[in-house]
Order: structure tokens, then C-alpha cells, then sequence
């Protein structure tokens, strides 16, 4: 994969037109310190696609060079067939951390994105209050982040982020921090949402289980400084899933073994790495 | 977890339903706040200790310097200073010295916000100017602002300007400090945040972001902004001037009259409680999307 990029996408873009996400041949260095090398991947208009590999690896850079936050030091990424230059007006994100406006309701976080991006405040209320409701939190309109759970806050990030309706989802590991249970509901209703939205969705996660429940195609990556790609799966489960139960989907088992074997690599490197330092 | 081989477990979409109306159930109850009784009892408590603890310190005070155990010359007595604040109520030496002292405070403190927040945000904006300016804010900040009181009495004369300049260069530099660190430790997730949003100019990410972010500073520095304010005004009226509390209270002491310099801190002391009061609710209107802090 890390040969021949351009004529294949040339090829490619003739005929199913640009890739949703492209990265070609991408390095990124913070000063002297390698974070990416090589990264080449393209994902397909409405393609659902989990990164996963090792902590430190860098999965969260690739989501900050698609959104545009991070410049890649080389290489070119792309997203619908435009250079990705300045912040991506393209992608919603959502983040790792906390990201909601403290200072802010839930409705207004939600109202946020239309806001900013020149829609009517009567129409922006109607939307976010909608959005609201989707993801399970009529009636929390009013409540300010300290008020509410850290699912329900999840939920509402996930409202903020989905409401502008963007070609692209960046998801930084964004139910890693919930209990187990809550988890599950948020996935199944992040699949339903995506069903319906049809958005491209890069998914950086370090849960094989969840990537592969989840995705279309989980990506591996390898133990950084100077991560690359380790290997491209598709995972070939039938949708619509129920994400309780796709690890007892025919398949699950077979695919979560081979990607875990290879991983595995990468995680005992990992630590290694941590040991020694 | 990751174990590739499970054993079989029971239906798991049934198991999962359940779970989630249990977790739904909970969601209504999870801001109820935690046995009100007993934190309604204990406040009760605080309040009649608080009270207590006031009644004790004046009768000490009284039988005191009754008694002979403090110099009534010195001390004065409650029943006497009180004697002197209705007088003074009566005979509107307080309304008149009490506006002087107000108003020379609130043009410091307005003045001061208002200069303390425009010089933090513009210098928390520019790299260049705020890495330019640094060690002179530092220098500034270091000398005790009291020490310009005559400079601004050779500036501004004896009359209400120099305690203004006085109350403004106190609060100027708490406030611009706190704007300044609103402004530069604004949570960067957050801020990226709202780029993703879509907050692309620079006006956007000020008025979304950086602003509200920086107001949680700036308020919590409002108390503090008040006291010197008006520490200010009532230090300056000390030092020279022909009106004002603080004018009140160096004439009392100048005529060693204790119930007078007595009767000034009262007066002083309710003063500053209103004001803190006010502050205190303004911060809460203003930030009620903070948790109760107590």
C-alpha cells in the first residue's frame, strides 16, 4: 500500500469520483519527534472506517490532519478531492475530551454549529431542539454540562457534532470514558444516526471489539514514534447491526482474531518501548 | 476482554434492554441533592454560631472597657460609637462623606474593569506585544501601588481625582492579570471545538469562546477588584482630603477621639458587607452555569 498511490487513485476518482477521505504518503513530526511516516489510506464516500492500533500511535493526529488542526509536514490529505488546507469545513468532530461550552445549555451548545455557520436563530433553536430529541434528551434542553451525566454529555456532544449535517465524522475514542452499558446504547444509536445521515466516519478507537461492531473496515496501526499502517480488514458483517450482538455474528470471531494477532505485536511493542523509557 | 473465544452468555438483547431502562430510571435522580435535612440543620447551626460569635466579640468589648480591663480612651465602648453613628446618620455626615467615598470608588473600579479587561484581551491576542510589555507588568505589578498615592496627590490635586487614580491602578492590574490568564489558558478542546463548528474568524472565536471563557476570570476577580477599589478611595481620603470616610476617620484620630475612629470602622464594615453582597449576587447571576460552590 505504500506504492503506485497516484495512478490508482487516478483511477479510482474516474470511477466512483474523489475519495470522501485521501491521505497520501503523509508525514507528520512534532519538531524532531515522528509521530506519522507513510501513512497512505482512502476511504469511500459513506464508508465507516475504525482506527485502531497501540496509545501513542497517532490515531488522533490522522483525525486532526483531516479536520484540518494539524498540518501534515508531507504528503497531501484530501478530503471529496480537495486539499485539506486551514480548518476543514467539510467535519464534525467529535472529541476525546470534554468538549461542550461550559458556559453554555445543552440547546445552546447544539444550537452552536447552525449559529456559526449562518442559520437563522429561530431555525438553529428548531434544529438543535430536534437534535436534542433524537439522542434521547428531551426535556435536558435547559441543563448546563455540570448538570448532566457524562453520558448524557456525551449525547449532546454527539448532537452538536451531527447536527451541521457534514460530509465527514471525526470521532476521537468518544465513548471510551463511559460504563459499559451506557456504551452500547450510544454505539447502537451512532449506527442508526450514521444509517440514516450517510457520512463518511473515521473512528479512532483502541476497543477492537467495538471497531469491528462497528466499521466497515478497521485500520491498524503500528507502535509509534514514526507510526505507519499495519493492515486494512474489511469487516464483513451484515447491516443493519445490533451492536450488543455482533460478536456473536458469523465472522466476529474469525476477524477479531486475525486483526488481534497482528496487534498484539504492536501492543507488546508499545510496551516495551514503555518499559525501557 | 479481549479474549477471542466467549463463553456462551444469556440473550443479550434482553439483557442490554433491561440495562437501559435501569440506567434511564436512574438518569431523573442523579441531581437531586444529597440529604437536605441534615445540610438545612447544619446551616441553621453555622448561622446561630456566626451570630453568637458577633454578640460575644461586642459584649467583650462593652463589659471591657467598662469594667476597666481595656482603656475606654483607647477603646471607646459599643454603646458610645453607636451613640455616634445615629449622630452622624442624624446630621448627614455620612450620607454626604459615605457619596464621596462611593463615588470615588465606583469611577475607580468601573474604569479600572473596563481598562483592566480591554489591556488583558488585547496583550493575551498579540504574542508579540504581551512578550514586549512583559517585564514592565511584572515591574508594575511588583511595586505596592500605594507608594503612587503623592505622585497622583501632585497629579490630581487633594480632591476626588487622586483617589481615583489611586483606586484605579489597584484594580486595573488584578483584573487585567485575570483577563489576561482567561484568555491565554482557555481550554483548547473546547476552542478547537468551536472551530470545527465552525467559529473560523477570529471575531467568532473572541465572542464564543474566548470571552465567556475569560468572564469566569474576570468575575472571580470582581471581589477582589471591589475591596481595592474601595480601599482606594478610603486610603487616599486618609492620606489628604477634606471629605470622605476616610477623611472622617484621620479627623477622629487627629482629636484622639476613639468613638469617632470606632464609629467610622462600623460604618466602613456595613459598608463593605452591602457591597460584597452585591457582588457576590452579581457573580452568581452572571456564572450560573457554574456547580454551587460554598
Amino acid at each position: 500500500m505504500d506504492n503506485g498511490v497516484a495512478p490508482v487513485a487516478a483511477v479510482d476518482a474516474a470511477r466512483h469520483g474523489p475519495d470522501a477521505v485521501a491521505l497520501d504518503d503523509v508525514r507528520l513530526a512534532y519538531g524532531a519527534f515522528p509521530a506519522l511516516e507513510r501513512i497512505t489510506m482512502r476511504v469511500r464516500k459513506g464508508e465507516f472506517v475504525a482506527l485502531v492500533g497501540p496509545t501513542g500511535c497517532g490515531k488522533s493526529s490522522v483525525l486532526n490532519l483531516v479536520a484540518g488542526l494539524l498540518e501534515p509536514t508531507s504528503g497531501r490529505v484530501a478530503t471529496g478531492g480537495q486539499e485539506v488546507s486551514g480548518v476543514n469545513r467539510d467535519c464534525a468532530y467529535m472529541f476525546q475530551a470534554d468538549a461542550l461550552l461550559p458556559w453554555r445549555s445543552a440547546l445552546d451548545n447544539v444550537r452552536l454549529g447552525p449559529q456559526l455557520r449562518g442559520v437563522g436563530r429561530a431555525e438553529a433553536t428548531r434544529q438543535a431542539r430536534d437534535w436534542l430529541a433524537r439522542v434521547g434528551l428531551k426535556g435536558w434542553e435547559d441543563r448546563y454540562g455540570h448538570q448532566l451525566s457524562g453520558g448524557q454529555r456525551k449525547r449532546v456532544a454527539m448532537a452538536q457534532a451531527l447536527i451541521n449535517r457534514l460530509p465527514i465524522l471525526l470521532m476521537d475514542e468518544p465513548f471510551g470514558a463511559l460504563d459499559a452499558q451506557t456504551r452500547v446504547l450510544m454505539e447502537q444509536e451512532l449506527l442508526e444516526l450514521w444509517q440514516e445521515l450517510g457520512a463518511t466516519v473515521l473512528f479512532v478507537t483502541h476497543d477492537l471489539e467495538e471497531a469491528i461492531a462497528l466499521a466497515d473496515r478497521v485500520i491498524l496501526f503500528t507502535a509509534g514514534p514514526g507510526a505507519t499502517l499495519k493492515g486494512d480488514y474489511v469487516v464483513d458483517l451484515e447491516r443493519p447491526r445490533q451492536v450488543a450482538e455482533a460478536r456473536f455474528m458469523d465472522g466476529f470471531t474469525e476477524l477479531y482474531e486475525r486483526v488481534w494477532s497482528d496487534l498484539r505485536e504492536e501492543v507488546m511493542t508499545t510496551y516495551a518501548h514503555s518499559r525501557a523509557a | 476482554m479481549h479474549t477471542a473465544a466467549q463463553p456462551e452468555p444469556p440473550r443479550t438483547d434482553r439483557v442490554v434492554e433491561q440495562q437501559a431502562t435501569a440506567i434511564r430510571a436512574q438518569i431523573p435522580t442523579l441531581n437531586r441533592a444529597p440529604r437536605r435535612g441534615r445540610l438545612r440543620r447544619s446551616r441553621w447551626l453555622v448561622h446561630g454560631t456566626q451570630l453568637a460569635l458577633l454578640v460575644a466579640v461586642i459584649a467583650f468589648w462593652q463589659i471591657g472597657s467598662t469594667t476597666g480591663l481595656l482603656d475606654e480612651f483607647l477603646w471607646s465602648t459599643p454603646a458610645d460609637a453607636w451613640d455616634r453613628v445615629v449622630q452622624w446618620l442624624g446630621d448627614g455626615t455620612i450620607a454626604d462623606n459615605l457619596f464621596t467615598t462611593l463615588y470615588e470608588a465606583v469611577v475607580a473600579f468601573v474604569l479600572g474593569v473596563v481598562g483592566g479587561v480591554l489591556a488583558g484581551f488585547a496583550l493575551a491576542m498579540s504574542d508579540f506585544w504581551s512578550r514586549v510589555l512583559n517585564p514592565y507588568v511584572v515591574l508594575l505589578n511588583a511595586i505596592p501601588r500605594l507608594v503612587f498615592a503623592p505622585l497622583f496627590f501632585l497629579l490630581f490635586g487633594l480632591g476626588p481625582n487622586s483617589k481615583i487614580a489611586l483606586g484605579f491602578t489597584l484594580v486595573f492590574f488584578i483584573v487585567f492579570f485575570n483577563a489576561f490568564r482567561g484568555v491565554r489558558e482557555v481550554d483548547r478542546v473546547i476552542l478547537d471545538n468551536a472551530r470545527m463548528l465552525g467559529a473560523v474568524s477570529r471575531w467568532q472565536r473572541i465572542r464564543y469562546v474566548l470571552l465567556p471563557s475569560a468572564l469566569t476570570w474576570i468575575l472571580s476577580s470582581l471581589h477582589a477588584a471591589v475591596g481595592f477599589a474601595m480601599i482606594g478611595a478610603i486610603v487616599g481620603e486618609y492620606l489628604g482630603s477634606s471629605e470622605g470616610l476616610g477623611h472622617v476617620i484621620a479627623q477622629a484620630q487627629g482629636n484622639l477621639d476613639a468613638t469617632g475612629v470606632m464609629a467610622g470602622l462600623i460604618v466602613l464594615s456595613v459598608v463593605a458587607a452591602v457591597v460584597e453582597l452585591g457582588v457576590t449576587q452579581l457573580e452568581r447571576r452572571l456564572i450560573k452555569w457554574k456547580p454551587a460552590q460554598h
